[in-house]
C-alpha cells in the first residue's frame, strides 16, 4: 500500500493556491527569484499538475537586482512556459513620478511599490500571490492569508477581515485587490528545508562563495555591484559570504558563511543567533519600517 | 516535525503578549538583534524590565496604546516540536480577531490575572473555546509574583473554572498552571516560588501535547476546490478533482457519491503532483479522478457512499457575529462552507447566548461579538455534518454581499 503522509504546511499552501485560482478572475504570482518565490512556483506546479500553473508571473524589477538572479528568473519561467511581465522602477524614474533617494542609505526598495500598483491596475490583476512569511518581521505576522487592499493599495491593518479555519474570502469590489500568502506559517528553516527535501534549484548568491565587500555599520556589503553607495574610506576586502535574502542590492547586506551547499545552509540556520531581515537596512529604518511600506501598497 | 498551534486568549493587560515574549526568551528563539530591538526601546520607554509584548505587538497603533488589536503569529521551536503561536487580543471589540486566532489552534492558553481572579472576558473567551471545540484549555494565572504566589489565590481561580466547565458540558482537557510571565515562573523552567504545586510548567506541557490538526477523525470529506483538465495531448482526458481531504482517508476503489447531485462513482487515482498513491490521509491536498465521466464542479463535496452527510434548505446554527453592521431578520448574505457558497436569509432569530453560561434570552439582532441561535432559509440545498461531527461541513462563513465583509461564524449544531 502506498499511502500518501499529511505535510501540514505544504498542504496548505496547496489548498491556498488552489482558492486563489477558483476564486480570481486575473491572478498574478509576483516572483523575484528569491528563494520564497522559487518555492511558491514548486508549491504551484504541485497544486495545478498535470495542468500547467494557471497565472503569469510578474517581477518589479528595481534594475538594482543581482544578475544572478535575473538570469535565474528568465531561465525558470522559459523552461515552465509561463508568462513574465517585468516592469521597471527605472521607468517611473526616468518619467520623474517618483525621485530616486540619494545618500549613504539610498534604495530603491520603497520605489517598488508605485512599479507594482501601476502593473496591478494595468492588467487588472485582482489578486497578487506572494512569498511573504508571518516569522520575517513584526508587522508580516500581523496579516492575513487573504489581505484585501484599497484600489490604492492600502492595507487596513486596523480592520482586517475575520479569517476563520480553512475559509478564505476573496470578494472583493471592481478596483480593490487581495494580496494572497500560501507560504504565511513557514519559517525560514521550513523553506529551506523543503528547498533541500524537493531537491530546488535556486540562484548561486544564496550559497557562500568568495565577493568583494566592504563593512558599515557592522554589515557585509557588496563592492562588486557599483548600485551600492560606498564612501572612499570605506576599505575593500574579500570574503567569504552569502546572501540570505536577494532583495535590492542596495539594502541587502551578505552575512559571513561557509555553506556551499543546501544542507549546510539549513544546519546554519538552525544555528544562527540573527534574523533573516537582520540583514536587510529596510526594516532598520524604524520600529514601524514594514507597516509603514505595506500601508502603502509595498508587498 | 510536529507542528503545535496554540492560541492565546485572556482579557487586556492580562498579559499574553510579555507571556509570548517570556516563552520566546527562555527558550532562547529571539535572535540578537530582536532582542536587541526590544531592550533599546524598553529603555526608551522608561521601562525597569525588558517589556517582551514589543516581540508580538507588531502594530504601531498596538504600541502607542500597549494593547493588542489583531493577532500575531509566533514561531518557534524546540528540540522536540514546531510551535505556532497566534497572540490574539484581550479587548471585547476585538472579540473577531481572538476568533480567528483560536479557528485554527489546537490549544488554548487563557490568562487569568491571580489578583481579579475570573471576571467577564474570562467567561467569554473560555465560552468561545467551548464552541470552537479547541482541544486542550490551559488556563495559566498569571501575576502570582503580585499575590505573594499565593495557593488559594490559585485554588479559588482553579474551582471556579472546574465549576464552571462542568456547567458548559465541556469535554475539553482543562489544565491549571500558576505563573508569573514577567519574571518566568513556570513558564519555561519550574519556580522555586510555588512549592505547592507539583504539576508541569507551561512548556513542559505543550511538548508532552500530541500536534494534530484541529480537523479531527470522523468521516471523510472532500470539497472540489476547482477541476484540473490540462488539455494537453498526453492527458487528453484527464479530469482532476482538486480539494484538501478533511476528517477520514480515501483509498483508491472507494465507492464515492458526489453532491449535490448524489452520483455515484469509484475513486480511479489519487494523485499528489505527479505520483499516484493508493490511500490519502486526512489533511493531504490531493486531486483524484473518478471512473465515470460525471458533471463536477467547485463547491460539490465528495464523500463515501456509506457516510452521507445530512441535508437541509432550512438551517439552525449558533452565529458568532463579527461585523458592526447587526445580523437582521431578512437580511441576504452569502454563506461559504468549504469551497461551496450558498444565498442564505436569516429566518429567525432564536435567541442571543451569555457569554457567562447564564442562558439564552430572545433576541431581534445580533450585534458584535454577540452568540445566537439564528436560523436560515437557503437558496440550495445544503449538505453538511454537525460541528460536532465534521469542523469542515458543519461551520460556515457569512459574507455581507454588500461590504463584502466576512460578517459571523456560524456552528451547525
Amino acid at each position: 500500500m502506498n499511502e500518501l503522509r499529511v505535510n501540514t504546511l505544504e498542504s496548505e499552501a496547496i489548498y491556498i493556491l488552489r482558492e486563489v485560482a477558483a476564486q480570481f478572475e486575473k491572478p498574478v504570482l509576483l516572483f523575484s527569484g528569491g528563494k520564497d518565490s522559487i518555492t511558491l512556483v514548486r508549491l504551484a506546479q504541485k497544486a495545478f499538475w498535470p495542468a500547467k500553473i494557471p497565472f503569469p508571473f510578474l517581477h518589479v524589477d528595481t534594475g538594482h537586482n543581482f544578475p544572478e538572479t535575473i538570469e535565474f528568473r528568465d531561465r525558470l519561467a522559459k523552461e515552465l512556459g509561463i508568462d513574465l511581465i517585468v516592469r521597471n522602477v527605472q521607468d517611473n524614474i526616468d518619467s520623474g513620478k517618483v525621485v530616486e533617494e540619494t545618500g549613504k542609505y539610498a534604495s530603491r526598495n520603497m520605489l517598488q511599490t508605485e512599479t507594482l500598483l501601476d502593473a496591478i491596475e494595468e492588467f487588472g490583476f485582482d489578486a497578487c500571490i506572494g512569498g511573504a512569511r508571518r516569522d520575517e518581521e513584526k508587522a508580516r505576522a500581523k496579516e492575513r492569508i487573504f489581505s484585501v487592499r484599497s484600489d490604492f493599495g492600502e492595507w487596513d491593518e486596523k480592520n482586517q477581515r475575520p479569517e476563520l479555519f480553512d475559509l478564505l474570502n476573496g470578494k472583493i469590489e471592481l478596483g480593490q485587490n487581495v494580496r494572497c500568502f500560501p507560504i504565511s506559517n513557514w519559517t525560514e528553516l521550513d523553506v529551506w528545508s523543503y528547498i533541500e527535501r524537493e531537491n530546488i534549484e535556486i540562484p548561486s548568491i544564496y550559497f557562500a562563495h568568495k565577493r568583494k565587500v566592504f563593512l558599515r555599520d557592522g554589515m557585509i556589503w557588496s563592492a562588486e555591484d557599483d548600485v551600492v553607495y560606498r564612501a572612499e574610506d570605506e576599505e575593500v576586502q574579500e570574503m567569504m559570504v552569502r546572501f540570505r535574502t536577494v532583495g535590492d542590492m542596495s539594502c541587502t547586506a551578505a552575512v559571513l558563511s561557509d555553506a556551499v551547499s543546501i544542507s549546510k545552509v539549513v544546519q546554519e540556520i538552525r544555528d544562527s543567533s540573527i534574523s533573516e531581515r537582520g540583514a536587510r537596512i529596510d526594516d532598520k529604518r524604524s520600529e514601524a519600517a514594514m507597516e509603514k511600506r505595506k500601508q502603502q501598497g509595498y508587498f | 516535525m510536529e507542528v503545535l498551534k496554540i492560541a492565546t486568549a485572556g482579557s487586556v493587560d492580562d498579559g499574553k503578549s510579555t507571556l509570548i515574549g517570556r516563552i520566546l526568551y527562555d527558550t532562547r528563539s529571539l535572535t540578537d538583534d530582536k532582542l536587541e530591538a526590544i531592550e533599546r526601546t524598553s529603555k526608551q520607554k522608561g521601562f525597569d524590565y525588558l517589556d517582551f509584548s514589543l516581540a508580538t505587538d507588531g502594530l504601531v497603533a498596538e504600541r502607542e496604546q500597549g494593547i493588542t488589536i489583531d493577532v500575531a503569529h509566533i514561531y518557534f521551536s524546540t528540540a522536540k516540536k514546531s510551535y505556532i503561536i497566534a497572540d490574539t487580543p484581550g479587548h471585547v471589540e476585538y472579540t473577531r480577531n481572538m476568533v480567528t486566532g483560536a479557528s485554527t489552534s489546537q490549544a488554548a492558553i487563557i490568562l487569568v490575572d491571580a489578583r481579579n481572579g475570573v471576571i467577564e472576558q474570562t467567561y467569554r473567551h473560555f465560552f468561545i473555546n467551548n464552541l470552537l471545540k479547541v482541544k486542550d484549555i490551559i488556563v495559566a494565572v498569571n501575576k502570582m509574583d503580585l499575590v505573594d504566589f499565593a495557593q488559594d489565590k490559585f485554588v479559588a481561580i482553579k474551582e471556579e473554572i472546574t465549576a464552571l466547565a462542568k456547567r458548559a458540558g465541556s469535554t475539553q482537557n482543562i489544565t491549571f498552571i500558576p505563573v508569573s510571565a514577567l519574571q518566568g515562573d513556570n513558564v519555561v523552567d519550574k519556580s522555586e516560588n510555588t512549592p505547592w504545586y507539583t504539576g508541569t510548567t507551561l512548556l513542559e506541557h505543550f511538548e508532552a501535547l500530541e500536534a494534530q490538526d484541529i480537523y479531527e477523525e470522523s468521516v471523510a470529506r472532500l470539497p472540489v476546490q476547482t477541476v484540473i483538465r490540462p488539455k494537453k495531448d498526453e492527458f487528453h482526458d484527464f479530469r482532476g478533482y482538486a480539494g484538501k481531504l478533511y476528517g477520514g482517508s480515501l483509498a483508491v476503489g472507494d465507492e464515492v457519491t458526489v453532491l449535490p447531485s448524489k452520483t455515484a462513482s469509484k475513486i480511479k487515482d489519487i494523485y499528489f503532483f505527479d505520483k499516484k498513491y493508493s490511500v490519502a490521509e486526512r489533511g493531504t491536498s490531493i486531486n483524484i479522478t473518478l471512473e465515470n465521466d460525471i458533471n463536477i464542479s467547485r463547491g460539490d463535496i465528495i464523500v463515501k457512499s456509506t457516510e452521507l452527510p445530512r441535508e437541509t434548505k432550512a438551517l439552525e446554527a449558533k452565529v458568532c457575529w463579527m461585523d458592526t453592521t447587526n445580523l437582521v431578520v431578512g437580511k441576504k448574505y452569502f454563506l461559504q462552507q468549504g469551497a461551496n457558497v450558498i444565498a442564505a436569509k436569516v429566518s429567525a432569530i432564536n435567541s442571543v447566548i451569555a457569554t457567562d453560561f447564564s442562558g439564552e434570552a430572545p433576541a431581534t439582532e445580533l450585534k458584535i461579538n454577540e452568540i445566537g441561535n439564528v436560523s436560515f432559509k437557503l437558496a440550495k440545498t445544503l449538505f453538511y455534518d454537525t460541528y460536532a461531527e465534521n469542523k469542515t461541513t458543519g461551520s460556515f462563513i457569512l459574507i455581507d454581499p454588500q461590504t463584502n465583509n466576512t460578517s459571523g461564524a456560524g456552528f451547525i449544531q
